[in-house]
């Protein structure tokens, strides 16, 4: 006997919201497996992955300095995927965001005005969505695939930065280290607290929830774009410009990611480093889905990856567990979130799984 | 021999079959003779496809017999139904269309058959045998739909074959494309096999099959010999109380020219695709025009470029106008704010997005309805408006949150129909717009089209159903090969000359056709 | 330029073309089927660590060759699980192999990062190997690339001449048919998807174990979705996957060309061409929509179920 599973007709709303939870149990629970496995106590490595790197201030502050890249990534992502469109360029359009950014900034160094951060912040934004324009260029007008060229696109971003951190943006104070030298007081984003490394950034990660909600959830807009997702041939027959969707969805994709990257560097980092972002464009792929597109999800899933982050850098520290359990973690998720999914449209059933198949395979559509 | 009555080819005995929420089978009995043409008639929905599933062991019957040749057996699936010598030719194609017809045919044989190059010679024999010549090493995508029919039989025709079971053959064909196909049947027959014929289209059961069984709403509602029966014993058989069936509707001419399309010319990049020559068309207010065709004959390209999927560049906008604007570069939504309404072929996945609300279907043409402030929604007027709809046009649904897909075909096409008439639209475009309804909801898809020509719009139809399109239409023309026959009044045209419309053949070919009254229904020539 | 640099040049792309070209043909078989999977850098992966851990551990290449196989068959198994089995977007499964395999790979490699390997040695076969220009290039090379070769023409012969190859078109092409007629859809998509698997995780256990022996993560260097470029740049035909595979190896050898004629430029931007190389390649061959959509096989990517 194995389950099997049977068409609901409909889609089960209750399951849309419970299969993330679903999976993150499960991620759980193997990961516990895996701990077992490894000779360590599965209660005491998901505390100090989990609980102990949020115990005190200083640890919601740092969670939260790491959920805003990913929310701010994830929610761009969101309005891409809700087209249907494939923008896996989030990391590399983070990343070319804090390269502009930090090359506006060494050459501002001295300025003693707060427009030197509006011209870091406005250049990183730019350059994001130039870099995540370039995709959609490519797509509208030569037809190409915009997952590949997006995925192309972040291995020459990361080429790019780090060639110019190796090369023109080097510190020439800097005693050779491939690093930019520190951005000024006026290019920094400013602190919230003295404890912590919390910084107004935040402010554009509230901002951008609110926009993006607006749009996905009460505009016509977004209306468009998730037509244009769910059916492309619809989307033509009432003439919504699906080019300017493309364009649309991964404008605002690139400007949020690369404005993730700019607040990086002018942020906690305070200057470019070739570590600008530990996979975070990667990350916000995974909390897109887990958060199921809709803003307020994305919030709770970026907080959620950021927490994975925190935790696998403690784990290293007190556990010597390789960092590499965050991007595990994170796969595991996604895989056990879209496998979840089929609940949402299939019921399951205990029943001899062979012997429907041998029936539904010959059954005509 | 001769003192033992003949034994049946196949018998069916009490076949039920049961889906959630439907019987689709009620005890059904059937019985073919070796060499017997049957009919199995029904409408949409009448069991027809479940039953011929089952006979052909793609799907099991809850309870009841098969019997073959006197031996009752259980047909575990299409391998075992062809090697008892059970073919079937599908209303959608089950070809390949990036492989060859050898290869298409060899996929269906096994591998016991041999290889493509090995079954040539006999694909060539036997496709001249029976009159229906194929090339076995061109691709199938290259063929025409008529062409592709006979793959599909010759498929058949490979094995040795006993019984040959063909669903709504001739909905693909022209009149005379269905006479060649049955020259062939009845060859077929004449050799001994049995055919199973699956139409809802009565004169042609009457000009083929020597015994009809017919069902309705799951169960047989009658024997019969088709010759021995009028048009109106059968559709009783079929329908029941033929309640609202009108058969026709009183035809009018009508006022003032709405759609005019002016010499247009369209070349398809596709290869697959069909271009258009110099079509020439005026719809006037108050008026249904009909064009008739078989599927592929450039109705898709000129539903496409009338709704505005596809536009032409602005030098030739004059080529389409609507009320003398020229509509020809406009996307759709300038076209219906100019008034156009617009029912496009598929229901699911281009007039509805299927996950879609019902709410959220109605708001995606009607936007431009006062539903919209400042870029945001007005989700209670969205509402409002599809619950108008859903009322107005009788739709069976829970409520306006429940997704497209979960509508039946009926209800959705109302919906759909209702969504383009709650517009109050100068013209209306409606392409297929009973294909796949039961009759109730296509008789009162009808009603709502007449009731729309009555109030003074204008209303194109393109259909592949000539039955509704003489029901409803006041002029009528057909398209073929990408250029249009002329428009003639419905009332003086019979079917046999949209039949030569639909075959290209455009010039008057009975001398009578020129004399007299018919001359006038000439005239009207667009 | 003279031959000796020619020969050198061809040599060297015949060994940068290899892992391109083990995963183009596994996962040009999985796309003919109607599957894309986006999983492959995340099976390469795997595959290159599992190889390289049981090579390191046991002392013997070809069990870490297998077990190479073992592991992208392995993960190829997740994605048939949840793609085909569970129904879900194919990309979305596909980025979550790719992220999943990224991390495990790492997870379990990150003790073994920068450990030295003996890996497989060149087996010049004589006199062949002594052909002028392309002597090295094919009879020069180690055993995986003899045996990419060999796999290469089982691959063309499965799809150009075999029945297999017309039953994986026709699952491809059109399910619905495919499975009135009685094929196994689901399980012959499941077995091009392990196929496409083994291939990947053969792809990584070559460049843990022959091309580079060693363990760094991220050592695929985005070769698994160069290879996904590949198959739209081969037009889903098995003799342009072969091309384009040493194609894109020669652009990622172009430094030592750039060397070869004296060039300087800096080494980060070089490493950009294989990249910018498969974006322009995509831009030229999808330019023309309607020809792409001639090519690929027509279900690619859209879920499918017994039944529906």
């Amino acid at each position: 006997m194995l389950l099997s599973l049977e068409p609901r007709g409909q889609q089960s709303r209750a399951m849309l919201w419970l299969s993330p939870l679903l999976a993150a149990v499960l991620t759980l629970l193997c990961g516990s497996l895996l701990f077992l496995l490894l000779g360590l106590s599965p209660g005491l490595t998901l505390h100090t992955l989990l609980i102990a790197p949020i115990s005190d201030w200083y640890g919601v502050s740092e969670l939260l300095v790491k959920a805003l890249p990913i929310l701010l990534c994830a929610l761009g992502l969101a309005v891409a995927y809700q087209a249907r469109i494939w923008n896996i360029g989030a990391e590399g359009q983070l990343l070319l965001g804090a390269l502009a950014g930090s090359a506006v900034a060494v050459n501002v160094i001295d300025w003693e005005s707060r427009w030197a951060l509006v011209w870091v912040l406005a250049a990183g934004t730019f350059a994001g969505a130039a870099w995540g324009g370039l995709t959609a260029w490519l797509r509208t007008q030569f037809n190409a695939n915009e997952i590949l060229t997006s995925i192309m696109l972040n291995y020459i971003a990361l080429n790019l930065l780090l060639y110019f951190v190796h090369g023109p943006l080097k510190d020439p104070e800097g005693y050779n280290f491939p690093q930019s030298a520190m951005f000024g007081d006026m290019a920094r984003l400013p602190l919230l607290s003295d404890d912590g490394r919390l910084h107004s950034g935040i402010y554009f990660a509230l901002l951008a929830l609110v926009v993006i909600w607006v749009l996905l959830q009460k505009s016509f807009l977004g209306f468009q774009i998730k037509v244009l997702g769910l059916d492309r041939r619809a989307a033509g027959f009432v003439g919504f410009r699906e080019k300017s969707l493309v364009w649309f969805a991964l404008l605002v994709s690139g400007a949020l990611a690369g404005l993730a990257g700019v607040s990086e560097v002018a942020g906690p980092i305070g200057q470019l480093v070739p570590q600008v972002s530990p996979g975070y464009g990667y990350a916000a792929i995974t909390v897109a889905f887990l958060g199921r597109l809709n803003p307020l999800g994305i919030v709770f899933a970026s907080l959620l990856m950021a927490l994975l982050y925190i935790g696998g850098e403690s784990a290293q520290l007190s556990l010597n567990l390789p960092q590499a359990i965050t991007q595990l973690f994170q796969g595991m998720m996604l895989f056990f979130l879209l496998a979840c999914d089929v609940l949402i449209l299939y019921r399951p059933r205990m029943k001899a799984v062979w012997k429907k198949r041998l029936v539904g395979k010959a059954a005509v559509a | 021999m001769s003192s033992s009555p003949p034994v049946p080819r196949l018998q069916l005995q009490g076949i039920t079959k049961r889906y959630p929420g439907c019987l689709a089978n009620d005890r059904i009995d059937l019985s073919i003779e070796p060499g017997e043409i049957h009919a199995l008639l029904g409408e949409n929905g009448a069991g027809k496809s479940t039953l011929m599933k089952i006979i052909y062991g793609v799907t099991q019957p809850d309870s009841g017999s098969i019997v073959w040749h006197g031996e009752p057996l259980k047909m575990r699936d299409p391998a075992m139904a062809r090697q008892l010598g059970i073919g079937m030719v599908f209303q959608h194609f089950s070809l390949f269309e990036t492989l060859t017809v050898a290869e298409n045919i060899a996929l269906a044989m096994g591998s016991e058959a041999g290889t493509p190059k090995q079954l040539e010679p006999r694909i060539r024999e036997v496709s001249q045998r029976y009159g229906m010549p194929l090339e076995p090493q061109r691709l199938v995508h290259s063929l025409s739909i008529g062409e592709r029919q006979r793959v599909e039989i010759v498929r058949c025709l490979m094995q040795d074959i006993k019984l040959l079971i063909l669903d709504e053959p001739t909905s693909v064909l022209t009149p005379q494309e269905a006479d060649e196909l049955f020259a062939t049947l009845r060859r077929l027959a004449a050799e001994g096999c049995s055919i199973l014929f699956i139409s809802h289209k009565l004169g042609e059961v009457r000009a083929l099959c020597q015994s009809a069984t017919v069902l309705r709403g799951g169960r047989v509602s009658g024997h019969c010999v088709p010759a021995d029966c009028s048009d109106l014993e059968l559709a009783k058989l079929m329908v029941g109380d033929a309640e609202g069936l009108e058969s026709s509707y009183p035809k009018v001419s009508g006022g003032r020219v709405r759609l005019r399309v002016d010499d247009l010319n369209w070349h398809n990049i596709d290869p697959f695709g069909t271009s258009l020559t110099s079509l020439r068309l005026e719809v006037r207010s108050g008026e249904i025009v009909g064009i008739a065709g078989v599927a592929g004959n450039g109705q898709d390209e000129l539903l496409a470029l009338l709704s505005g999927e596809v536009r032409l560049p602005r030098g030739e906008r004059e080529r389409i106008s609507l009320d003398d604007h020229p509509i020809a570069n406009l996307y759709p939504d300038a076209r219906r704010s100019r008034g156009l309404a617009f029912v496009p072929a598929e229901r699911l996945g281009h007039g509805a997005v299927p996950d879609m609300s019902l709410s959220d279907n109605a708001l995606l043409t009607a936007f431009q309805q006062g539903l919209l402030s400042k870029g945001l929604i007005k989700r209670a007027k969205v509402l409002a408006f599809a619950e108008e709809i859903i009322q107005r046009f009788a739709v069976k649904t829970p409520n306006a949150q429940a997704p497209a897909r979960s509508l039946s075909g009926g209800n959705l096409q109302k919906f759909i129909l209702g969504r383009e008439i709650m517009q109050q639209p100068k013209l209306l475009v409606a392409a297929h717009p009973t294909w796949g309804v039961d009759v109730g909801a296509a008789a009162a898809i009808h009603r709502a089209l007449i009731a729309l020509r009555d109030a003074g719009a204008a209303i194109l139809v393109i259909s592949e159903d000539l039955d509704e399109l003489f029901q409803i239409s006041d002029r009528i023309g057909a398209l073929s090969g990408g250029t249009l026959s002329p428009l003639a009044a419905t009332a003086s045209t019979t079917p046999a000359d949209v039949g030569r419309w639909m075959a290209g053949q455009f010039a008057p070919q009975a001398p009578h056709l020129c004399t007299g009254s018919s001359a006038s229904s000439a005239a009207t020539l667009s | 330029m003279d031959l000796d640099l020619l020969s050198n040049i061809l040599f060297a792309m015949a060994r940068t073309g290899t892992p391109l070209l083990l995963v183009a043909l596994g996962e040009l078989i999985c796309e003919k089927s109607g599957v894309l999977n986006l999983g492959q850098e995340g099976m390469m992966l795997f595959g290159a660590v599992v190889g390289f851990i049981v090579a390191f551990s046991t002392g013997s290449l070809w069990l870490g060759v297998l077990l190479a196989i073992a592991a992208g068959m392995l993960l190829s198994l997740l994605f048939a699980a949840v793609a085909l089995g569970f129904n879900a977007n194919q990309v979305a499964t596909g980025l979550a192999l790719t992220i999943f395999g990224v991390g495990l790979s790492s997870f379990i490699g990150a003790a073994w990062v920068g450990k030295p390997l003996a890996g497989f040695e060149p087996l010049a076969i004589p006199l062949l190997s002594e052909i002028p220009l392309i002597g090295r290039m094919l009879f020069a090379q180690d055993a995986l690339i003899y045996l990419s070769f060999a796999l290469f023409v089982l691959v063309a012969w499965v799809l150009l001449k075999s029945r297999i190859g017309l039953i994986i078109q026709a699952v491809g092409e059109n399910p619905d048919a495919a499975s009135a007629m009685g094929l196994p859809v689901l399980r012959v998509r499941t077995l091009a998807v392990m196929f496409g698997g083994a291939m990947a995780g053969l792809a990584g256990g070559y460049l843990s174990l022959a091309y580079t022996p060693m363990w760094a993560e991220n050592m695929t260097a985005g070769r698994g979705w160069i290879a996904l470029a590949l198959v739209v740049f081969a037009s889903w035909r098995v003799f342009r996957v072969l091309l384009g595979a040493y194609l894109f190896g020669l652009a990622s050898i172009i430094h030592l060309v750039a060397q070869g004629v004296g060039l300087s430029v800096p080494s980060n931007l070089l490493a950009m061409l294989p990249y910018v190389a498969t974006i322009v390649v995509l831009v030229l061959l999808s330019r023309d929509a309607i020809k792409t959509r001639l090519f690929a096989p027509v279900s690619l990517g859209k879920p499918w179920q017994p039944g529906h």
